[in-house]
């Protein structure tokens, strides 16, 4: 059976992993940080389900891991985005520079 | 036979100690509940009547302590001719280890038993003279309550059954006394002299403690009984080992016991620790009487008596002791004389007659030990006492009279207190040893006992029996007769209150010395030290003289005295300086101490324990200055520290831990 070897799929995760971190370093609008964070999460998830496929065929270890981070990452967006919703009403910006004020 | 005997005398001691235990510690309990009374609601709900109350209070427990010396004396203290040392009642308080234990207790053995009635008595005169004496004073109850808890701690200290129980009401009567001195608070000079007594004493009971650490550490136990069987029978190891150890030239029982005395001579005010004693005048009037003349300083004759058989047992320091009250009496005697302020004259007196009451304690180590000295010193203790207590408090009465401490303000008092002057009259004749009063009788023994032992302290006793004599003379003289003043008084001589206590004291005063005391106080088996007619020549002679002397020159007003003082140059100044001891101990303290010792201690401390954590305080500053700005609040700068991190620790990982 011609498959696609692990290696391709792991350059995909890690260009996608460092795809997010870009993002999250450059942009300055946190709605567009938290989608370089969900890139990041996803790209771990790939990883999860590659492995499992590849180094362990018959568990649904890595499976379950990519369900929880799923989840979580859902969680997650829905905390992110009520802080960047409620720092909009306080600062009228979503700029992640106006948001300094928690500092010495 | 003997066994039988023996369990006799168990049952008997038993049926003794259940006899007293059902009152005994009311005598000093009901003193402490008038205090926790008046001191917790005194000012409050007791303003004018805690005078009252508090003397009631001390009513009962005078009545309970007599009732004791009665039963003591004459019912139950005496077993096969000897007086039973009997403990009233212990109380396990501290348990260090099974033989080690601190004690609450109640010890009834003559001396003990003769000093809660001559306590509660004089405490309670104290207290009746006060009712007139301190009316109209603002705070009245305080005043009572402290009264109250100076009654009580004397009275612990005189019960204790152990050593390391008359130490706890050993400070506790230093408390109370600087108390009362300071009851004046407003008064600088009152604060000054109530620290200075605190501190001196304080002080001087370092040594008795570091003394009973001693005894205590080679004897194993705190309990006079066995602490002084232990140590006086040669046959036991810890007499052996503690007289065996030395330090510094001398065994460990004479430093001991040397220190237990510094302890005693700073409580009793003797040379050099006596410094405190004349400024404590500064407290009221009926507190001096109580506490500075008839019953506190006195704990250090008694603190001596208590252990008196172990100090027996090492003749020297007996000897230091002997010497000790022999210059102190005979010094304190000499500045009497030339002291302006009435009670400053009476405080040297005090000091004076403490010295001898010390030597007479001591006096029995040169030569063959007896039990003459003990007898002669508590039995002096007893009437001085009385008169001194009668002097301060006639004192009192002239003081709130006059309103002046000084005696240039007073004069020709006589016919303007009547009562007074009788009564002061009395306790003068007694204390300058006039037969029949009762100084003469305690003062004869205390001068035959020095001198069947050492004729130095003997001639030394006698003149300055005759010093006593000239300078309370001089006194009495300044105080009634001489100048004739003119007194604008409203309130007269003072009330029935301050009248009943100088009538009652002065019946005592005189009374006193005819109780046969040698019969009921002794150590040991005790002796009539009987003294021949013909012994007592001398004293008298001395004391005539002096009262001689002091007649002509203050019984009228004249220019005698002041020729004679400025005759006398510099050495008056010196005596009239008090020997200059106040000056040598602030040169000492101000100049030595705190130069050379004090001033560097703090510099340490200032600069180098301070500094210490200073620069610790400092450092951590400077460098949190540094370093925060990485807290910058960007969010991506945390992102990017975090990023390096995990970059950190994947590289740890691969490279270094794989």
């Amino acid at each position: 059976m011609n498959t696609v070897p692990l290696t391709h799929i792991l350059f995909v995760s890690t260009a996608l992993f460092f795809i997010g971190m870009y993002g999250l370093f450059t942009r300055r609008n946190l709605i567009t940080m938290l989608m370089a964070i969900e890139l990041m999460l996803n790209s771990v998830n790939i990883n999860f389900v590659a492995f499992n496929k590849y180094l362990y065929p018959d568990k649904l270890n890595g499976v379950f891991f990519t369900l929880f981070i799923i989840t979580i990452a859902a969680a997650e967006a829905a905390v992110a985005i009520a802080i960047v919703i409620n720092l909009y009403r306080n600062h009228h910006s979503i700029d992640v520079e106006d948001t300094e004020d928690l500092k010495y | 036979m003997p066994i039988d005997n023996c369990r006799l005398t168990i049952a008997d001691s038993r049926f003794t100690t259940m006899n007293y235990s059902s009152y005994i510690a009311f005598i000093p309990l009901l003193p402490l509940a008038g205090f926790a009374i008046l001191g917790l609601f005194g000012q409050k709900h007791f303003s004018r009547s805690a005078g009252i109350i508090g003397t009631l209070i001390l009513l009962v427990s005078a009545v309970l302590a007599l009732y004791t010396a009665y039963n003591y004396f004459f019912v139950t203290g005496k077993v096969n001719g000897a007086w039973q040392s009997i403990t009233a009642l212990k109380y396990t308080w501290l348990q260090f280890s099974p033989g080690m234990s601190i004690d609450m207790g109640i010890l009834l053995d003559p001396a003990s038993v003769m000093m809660i009635v001559v306590v509660t008595f004089v405490s309670l005169m104290v207290h009746i003279f006060s009712l007139g004496y301190m009316k109209g004073e603002e705070r009245f109850a305080t005043y009572y309550a402290f009264l109250s808890l100076f009654t009580f701690s004397m009275l612990g200290l005189v019960l204790s059954t152990n050593i390391f129980q008359i130490y706890i009401f050993w400070e506790l009567v230093g408390v109370s006394s600087f108390l009362l001195i300071g009851f004046y608070y407003d008064r600088p000079s009152a604060v000054a002299a109530a620290k200075k007594a605190f501190i001196v004493t304080r002080f001087a009971d370092l040594g008795f403690l570091i003394g009973i650490l001693i005894l205590a550490f080679y004897s194993q136990t705190l309990d006079f009984g066995i602490l002084t069987q232990r140590l006086t029978d040669p046959s036991q190891p810890y007499a052996a080992q503690i007289t065996g150890a030395g330090f510094m030239g001398a065994s460990v029982l004479s430093w001991a016991l040397t220190l237990v005395f510094i302890g005693g001579a700073g409580k009793s005010a003797m040379f050099p620790l006596h410094i405190w004693l004349p400024d404590a005048m500064e407290g009221p009037t009926p507190v001096s009487a109580l506490i500075h003349a008839a019953t506190m300083v006195v704990a250090g004759v008694y603190l001596v008596a208590r252990l008196y058989a172990i100090y027996l047992t090492d003749l020297p320091v007996l000897q230091i002791i002997t010497w000790t009250g022999a210059l102190s009496a005979l010094l304190a005697a000499f500045i009497a004389c030339t002291q302006t302020d009435i009670k400053r004259v009476l405080a040297y007196s005090t000091i004076s007659q403490i010295g001898y009451m010390l030597f007479a304690l001591g006096v029995p180590s040169f030569g063959t030990p007896d039990n003459t000295g003990y007898t002669a010193s508590l039995f002096h203790l007893f009437t001085h006492a009385f008169f001194k207590s009668l002097l301060f408090l006639g004192a009192g009465s002239v003081i709130h009279f006059v309103h002046n401490n000084e005696m240039g303000a007073m004069g020709g008092l006589k016919k303007w207190m009547p009562l007074t002057h009788i009564t002061f009259l009395i306790a003068c004749l007694a204390i300058a040893g006039v037969p029949p009063l009762s100084g003469f009788f305690s003062k004869e023994e205390i001068l035959l006992a020095a001198w069947q032992h050492n004729k130095g302290i003997y001639y030394i006793g006698l003149i300055t029996s005759g010093i006593t004599a000239f300078y309370m003379f001089r006194l009495y003289f300044a105080v009634f007769h001489n100048r004739q003043h003119t007194y604008h008084n409203e309130h007269g001589e003072g009330g029935f209150s301050m009248k009943l206590p100088l009538t009652i004291l002065a019946i005592a005063a005189v009374l006193a010395g005819f109780i046969p005391f040698s019969k009921y106080v002794s150590f040991g088996a005790g002796v009539e030290n009987a003294v021949p007619i013909s012994f007592s020549i001398a004293p008298v002679a001395m004391a005539l003289a002096g009262i001689l002397l002091a007649f002509v020159l203050y019984y009228k007003e004249n220019e005698k005295p002041q020729q004679i003082s400025t005759a006398l140059g510099a050495l008056y100044r010196t005596v009239y300086r008090k020997f200059y001891f106040d000056e040598i101990y602030l040169f000492i303290t101000k100049k030595i101490i705190f130069n050379l010792v004090a001033k560097p201690a703090a510099w340490i401390d200032k600069h180098i324990v301070d500094g210490f954590m200073n620069l610790l305080a400092f450092a951590t500053a400077r460098f949190s200055e540094r370093i925060k700005a990485l807290q910058s609040g960007s969010v991506q700068a945390y992102a990017l520290y975090f990023f390096g991190g995990i970059l950190a620790l994947a590289a740890v990982f691969i490279y270094w831990m794989k």
